[in-house]
């Protein structure tokens, strides 16, 4: 079993903001994230696949195609988008860093060419990050 | 298959290199393992095999493509059968700063499998 983690990055914007509660509380729990303007970060996408090595090729997975699959399914979706306007995942969701990694992880899963999606990991900014490794 | 990477002159890379090793602290360093030790494990064995080397002209290699697959398998062995002041766990190479390639061997690598953070 090798692991093989393919770097990518995007910027989108979002705020946080619940709906069911009170401005106060929204205020209160999401601080300055609960600015309506949105704010915006560049994300830090890692994607790592696990599997055996092919003795043909010397690959667990072509990354050019690991490359192409991620630009496809999330990049070209998320980058330079609002997540809370844009992106249908967040239409009754908070784009939280925990939920925008869910809604990668649902976007990669079961496309791996053969090989097992392992990891995502997403950095918000270089001191936060979430790792989601779907259902056991 | 291999596009670009085919090219019979061949192309370079910078990796780096992360080794993983585990131990009880030694009681009277307080260290796993001595790091200046694995430092001149690296200088000695590692480096002078592979630094500025072409992989496709190495005996490693004559009968293996030089994925990073197979660069991480081969590091892994050579440090599991190498270097005995503590347990080689993993080895995790860069390739670039967009690809890297972890191998444990064979071992699974699983959130449940990191040690917990010690209480108090």
């Amino acid at each position: 079993m090798v692991y093989l983690t393919r770097k990518s990055e995007f910027s989108a914007s979002h705020f946080y903001h619940n709906p069911k509660l009170s401005p106060e509380e929204n205020q209160r729990i999401f601080g300055k994230c609960n600015n309506p303007h949105g704010h915006g970060h560049n994300y830090t996408l890692e994607v790592t696949v696990a599997g055996e090595v092919d003795e043909r090729s010397g690959f667990v997975m072509d990354l050019k195609k690991l490359k192409d699959l991620m630009n496809r399914e999330v990049i070209e979706g998320l980058d330079h988008r609002h997540l809370n306007k844009e992106v249908p995942e967040f239409r009754d969701k908070i784009p939280t860093t925990e939920n925008l990694a869910i809604a990668i992880w649902n976007r990669l899963a079961g496309k791996m060419n053969g090989a097992k999606l392992h990891r995502v990991r997403l950095y918000e900014t270089d001191d936060l990050f979430v790792d989601v490794y779907g259902e056991p | 298959m291999y596009g670009k990477c085919n090219n019979p002159y061949g192309h370079g890379h910078n990796y780096k290199v992360e080794v993983t090793v585990s131990g009880e602290p030694d009681l009277e360093t307080g260290m796993v393992c001595n790091l200046a030790d694995l430092d001149g494990f690296v200088d000695r064995v590692v480096m002078p095999r592979f630094e500025f080397s072409n992989l496709n002209e190495l005996d490693t290699f004559r009968n293996l493509v030089p994925t990073t697959e197979n660069l991480s398998r081969e590091l892994f062995y050579l440090f599991r059968e190498q270097f005995k002041l503590a347990t080689v766990e993993k080895v995790r190479i860069e390739e670039t700063m967009m690809n890297s390639f972890e191998y444990a061997g064979g071992r699974e690598l699983h959130p449940a499998a990191v040690p917990k953070r010690v209480e108090g």
